[in-house]
């Protein structure tokens, strides 16, 4: 078992194992894991996506996050100044045992994904009560 | 290494760095095409323009609508907000902070005076949409020339 309930894996680019229909960028979402004793919360920034261009995919201990680019060139408008680019994002985070996988639970909210993954019932510390004989 | 291959030259040496470094390029290469345009601060911002006004574009994921702060003068635009860090409750800790926190300010300078009254903003999925109209005086006149 894994001593973090969840790692980072960025040995490997996402756009190279995987077979890209459309020629977009891939950016990989900054975030933030925080973990207690019960759960493990993760955030990540991914302006410009909502709730139903958003895809997360565990398969086997592998969750995938993705964001799908939607273009927001407006129209009649010519490019004078750019400091950021648009594409998609995808992040692979590899999952410890402790994680309840049926238990994940996602919102997206201002650009920002939230994703709650509870520990397993028996990761969890218990106190053993002791009565007295 | 090198003083075990004898049959290399001067020029041979130079040759394989040239190698070197085309092969370096091609490992690096997947990592520089993701890597995101540098931006001038936080948060990073794209313009558009037509002849009657500015689109300015701000990606500011997580930031609430409430906080974020838009003020005109002239021909300054500037853009105030606040990211708020996550307070760890009791118990919590980080095994990974990446993203950035607190209050932000950036000042643009365009090529004309806003129309401040009609300056419109909209804020979705995290991506802030100011409209800058140009002042109508400001607005290029084309001037009709007549024969004499």
């Amino acid at each position: 078992m894994s001593e973090t309930a969840l790692t980072k894996q960025e040995t490997r680019t996402p756009s190279t194992t995987l077979e890209r229909a459309k020629q977009t960028p891939v950016y990989t979402p900054v975030v933030d894991i925080r973990e207690n004793e019960r759960e493990v919360l993760l955030q990540a920034d991914m302006p410009g996506v909502d709730e139903t261009s958003v895809q997360i995919d565990l398969e086997g201990r592998e969750l995938t996050i993705r964001g799908t680019y939607r273009p927001t060139a407006p129209e009649g408008y010519t490019a004078v100044y750019q400091e950021y680019a648009r594409g998609d994002y995808e992040r692979v985070f590899t999952l410890g045992d402790v994680i309840d996988r049926d238990g994940i639970q996602a919102v997206m909210k201002h650009g920002v994904l939230h994703l709650t993954l509870p520990k397993a019932e028996e990761a969890q510390p218990k106190r053993i009560a002791v009565s007295a004989g | 290494m090198f003083w075990n291959m004898p049959t290399l030259g001067y020029r041979d040496v130079w040759g394989e760095f040239d190698r070197l470094q085309r092969e370096m390029n091609r490992l690096f290469e997947p990592v520089a095409r993701r890597a995101r345009v540098v931006a001038e601060g936080f948060p990073p911002v794209n313009m558009w323009a037509n002849e009657d006004e500015v689109l300015l574009t701000a990606e500011v994921p997580g930031v609430d609508p409430d906080k974020l702060e838009i003020t005109v003068k002239n021909d300054t635009v500037i853009l105030r907000g606040e990211r708020p860090s996550e307070e760890l409750k009791e118990g919590e800790s980080y095994l990974r902070q990446e993203r950035g926190a607190g209050t932000f300010v950036r000042t643009f300078n365009l090529p004309f005076h806003v129309d401040g009254e009609h300056v419109g903003a909209e804020y979705r999925m995290g991506i802030l949409q100011i409209r800058l109209p140009r002042r109508e005086e400001d607005k290029p006149k084309k001037i009709a020339v007549q024969a004499g």
